[in-house]
């Protein structure tokens, strides 16, 4: 047997938290790249988009103007690697008069209160 | 003496807005790029602090990094001036007698 065939290890829950607008930091796209690191060691990936990590998902993005490359499809190849959990904060999206056909993915608006549980659930919590 | 401040952070999670707004006098122009330009778009729980300065500051939107975004220009607040390139920005600061950046 080699070494990548060997038993899978345990699998924990991981959270990543996106709180920030795309392209004026590096967070959003570094949070991805870390996203599916974790997708390649098959574990139980939730990424939740709250504050300003709601305009990581918006529409439309054309980064032609500022010269930086635009993240925004890998969104939707994330169903691809079997990351399905995508939550958006409802009060995030209200205070920033957005509504969930702005956005580039299906996701599930959930409050406030529900993704502070669903916080608690998990194994490891990662901020961006 | 008319001065130009620019905001380059969201005003959703940092003062850098408050204390420029606080700071820029009747006359002077304030330009949002970078992530501040989600200050510039209608319906937003900031967007009322933006339109009570407009009467006094100039009030600019820098075009691509709204796009960036995926920010529609038609959803800027009245009264702000979107800038279709960096060129726009330059032409400011050499409108201006002086910058001073909000970090």
């Amino acid at each position: 047997m080699e070494p990548w065939e060997e038993e899978e290890g345990p699998v924990k829950k991981f959270m990543y938290v996106n709180r920030k607008v795309p392209y004026g930091t590096i967070y959003a796209l570094e949070s991805l790249e870390v996203v599916l690191i974790a997708a390649a060691f098959d574990q139980d990936v939730t990424l939740v988009f709250i504050d300003d990590g709601v305009y990581q998902l918006m529409k439309g993005q054309d980064t032609t103007g500022i010269g930086m490359k635009n993240f925004s499809p890998t969104y939707r190849a994330l169903e691809g690697y079997d990351i399905e959990k995508l939550y958006v904060e409802k009060e995030s999206l209200e205070s920033r008069g957005l509504t969930p056909d702005d956005l580039v993915v299906d996701v599930e608006v959930k409050t406030r209160s529900e993704l502070a549980d669903l916080m608690e659930e998990q194994d490891v919590v990662l901020s961006f | 003496m008319a001065m130009l401040h620019t905001v380059n952070k969201s005003a959703f999670e940092n003062r850098s807005l408050d204390s420029c707004i606080a700071h820029a006098k009747p006359g002077s122009s304030i330009l949002l790029f970078e992530d501040g330009v989600v200050a510039a778009m209608e319906g937003t729980v900031i967007s009322d602090k933006i339109k009570s300065i407009l009467g006094d500051i100039k009030v600019y939107v820098l075009g691509p990094d709204l796009r960036a975004r995926g920010l529609s220009t038609d959803k800027v607040i009245d009264g702000v001036t979107v800038l279709e390139d960096y060129g726009g920005f330059v032409d400011l600061v050499t409108e201006h007698d002086n910058v001073q950046a909000w970090l």
